[in-house]
């Protein structure tokens, strides 16, 4: 068989490692959508005093390098400390995968991506994170990258499919993102629930709105 | 390799079968000369006989005359020159062609190029089960309209199209109708005397012919102008020395296709569709149930992702192909899919099995066992699995 994929990666493609969900996790993410391809999601068990991995559990709904890059991810992170754990990156598991394929690159980084929410997700729930960041213009930009343009495949931001951002409010923001899309649009309903999704559970966010071209 | 690879992408290209490369053979050790005029030497004139006896076979199965049927290099370059060739000869007359949203890439982004260039393009809308809307074509004419392009059947979820009412009305309205009978050229009966069609592009690639041999019918007095310059082969309208081994096989091909194979693989297909719909919960077939090709069947495995499933099948010795971004070249999700009302979802999961000459019922219950334990591998570590059966 001629593949383009290393020993390595077929191996955790086959036999992942790590899948399911932890028990009462102390971290949660979902990275990626179902309406525009892979997507990933990880939970972790956290010690609170060493602030160690305890567990990782990741599910995958995607390709053999967004599979293996989820089970490759859940064996380097566990046993880490939250802050090692944070340096993971793509490079990181593509090494350890004994390398991807580029064109895969957007596939497999969503592992990555997913561990970092995964890890903040808890930060907040704990109050770790010394001050939550605010939810800024440049926040709300950051957390779209993770929302895909459904006629692009590309996300949202560098599509230009977001027309404007408004923020009003102080600890209880009320979020407006207007979306180049008819509201009758097929895509129309996966984006508005990616958007929210991505933002309505910052602990400064009351409210998210999605306004579609008229 | 151990075993027998069951080769279900028979769409994508077919294994040759020995009999059409016997044919050919001669032509590539005893009669290799070019095809020359009756007034040259005799391996020519040889040549040439063979030549004409490959296209009067082939014109005939299609319902035309000899000299209606000039060889090409495949599908891509019938469907481009049909296009573009027309184009050139009518552009004075009009600027509209009509196609539609789901046609396969040479029409598709021929359309697209010239669309570029300053050609005004209708993309027909079709249904959920692929079938060109008809009022809309009719609506979508204009007296600019030129030429329209839909092809016979479509090659990833197998719908096979009017042609019939297709052809009424490009008659009715005497504008140029070229359709694209890759993947029906043989499996179903298409015949330009009884439904007349101005345009027909067939390959032999398809059905276990030769690759890089295709021809495109014009019939007569349809007005066309060359795309390649050069001689003055094919009447002047295909430049390039002819491939006459290929255009022997691809007659050879033609030849060998018959009802009972077309019925046996049709056996093979309805089966595997009635297994898979039965035995694999969550999947929905994609295309119509009865208006399709007979070596088609196309199934979506929802909440699970079309390459992971190629490459398990791939490890299991199978072949198969999926409308998935992750799995086309240009990480596109299939346009065919998406043509039809589904999502990137359906898409994503969707897997293309086509049969040919040389598959048997055997290696449908193996794959049908390979598929289902495969998906419900990958289930079980699908978030969204999880979320459709909650």
């Amino acid at each position: 068989m001629k593949l383009p994929y290393s020993e390595k990666v077929l191996d955790h493609f086959k036999n992942p490692r790590n899948v399911g969900e932890c028990e009462d996790p102390d971290g949660k993410s979902v990275e990626g959508s179902p309406a525009c391809g892979d997507m990933v999601q990880l939970t972790i068990k956290v010690d609170e005093k060493t602030r160690i991995i305890t567990d990782i559990k990741f599910m995958s709904y995607g390709c053999a390098s967004n599979i293996a890059t989820g089970s490759i991810i859940t064996e380097i992170a566990k046993g880490k400390t939250l802050d090692e754990a944070k340096k993971i990156s793509w490079k990181t598991a593509s090494e350890e995968l004994g390398g991807l394929p580029a064109v895969k690159a957007h596939c497999s980084v969503l592992a990555v991506s997913a561990l970092r929410e995964a890890i903040r997700n808890y930060e907040e729930k704990h109050g770790i994170v010394e001050k939550p960041e605010p939810t800024t213009e440049e926040v709300v930009k950051r957390r779209l990258q993770h929302v895909m343009n459904p006629l692009t495949g590309l996300d949202v931001i560098r599509t230009n499919l977001i027309t404007s951002i408004k923020i009003e409010g102080d600890d209880k923001k009320i979020i407006e993102i207007s979306v180049d899309l008819s509201e009758d649009h097929q895509f129309a309903n996966n984006v508005k629930e990616e958007i929210k999704e991505k933002l309505q559970y910052r602990n400064d966010v009351d409210e998210v709105i999605v306004i579609f071209k008229k | 390799m151990k075993e027998k690879i069951i080769y279900l992408d028979n769409s994508a290209s077919t294994r040759l079968d020995e009999r059409v490369l016997e044919a050919m053979k001669p032509y590539y050790f005893d009669t290799y000369a070019v095809a020359t005029s009756e007034f040259a030497y005799t391996l020519g004139i040889l040549a040439r006989e063979g030549l004409d006896e490959a296209r009067e076979k082939l014109a005939t199965k299609l319902g035309g005359n000899t000299e209606e049927l000039i060889f090409t290099s495949g599908s891509t370059e019938s469907s481009n020159l049909a296009i573009k060739g027309v184009l050139k000869a009518k552009h004075k007359e009009g600027n509209h062609i009509i196609t539609s949203k789901i046609e396969d890439f040479p029409v598709l982004n021929s359309a697209k190029s010239l669309e570029r260039d300053g050609l005004k393009v209708t993309y027909l809308d079709v249904d959920k089960k692929g079938i060109v809307d008809l009022e809309h074509l009719k609506e979508a004419i204009t007296k600019e309209t030129i030429l329209i392009s839909i092809q016979h059947a479509n090659q990833e979820i197998g719908t096979t199209q009017d042609i019939k009412a297709i052809s009424d009305i490009s008659f009715d309205k005497n504008i140029l109708f070229h359709t694209d009978a890759t993947h029906t050229f043989t499996r179903l009966p298409l015949n330009v005397s009884k439904i007349p069609i101005d345009l027909v592009t067939i390959s032999a690639h398809t059905i276990h012919g030769p690759r890089g041999i295709g021809s495109l019918f014009i019939k007569k007095d349809t007005p066309i102008k060359k795309e390649l310059d050069g001689g003055f082969q094919e009447q002047n309208i295909r430049a390039g020395i002819e491939n006459i081994p290929g255009a022997i096989g691809f007659a050879k091909a033609a030849e060998l296709v018959t009802k009972e194979e077309n019925e046996k693989i049709k056996n093979l297909r309805d089966s595997l569709i009635d297994k898979i719909l039965k035995e694999v919960p969550d999947v929905d077939l994609n295309g119509h149930r009865t208006k399709r090709i007979p070596q088609n069947a196309n199934i979506t495995f929802h909440s699970v992702e079309g390459e992971s499933i190629t490459l398990h099948l791939d490890m299991n010795g199978i072949a198969v192909s999926t409308g998935s971004a992750c799995f086309s070249r240009s990480l596109e999700a299939s346009h065919v899919i998406l043509g039809i009302g589904g999502d990137h979802e359906q898409a994503h999961g969707s897997i293309r099995f086509t049969f040919g000459r040389y598959n048997d019922i055997k290696e449908v219950d193996t794959v049908v066992q390979v598929i289902s334990d495969v998906v419900e591998r990958l289930r079980k570590i699908s978030p969204l699995a999880k979320k459709r059966s909650d």
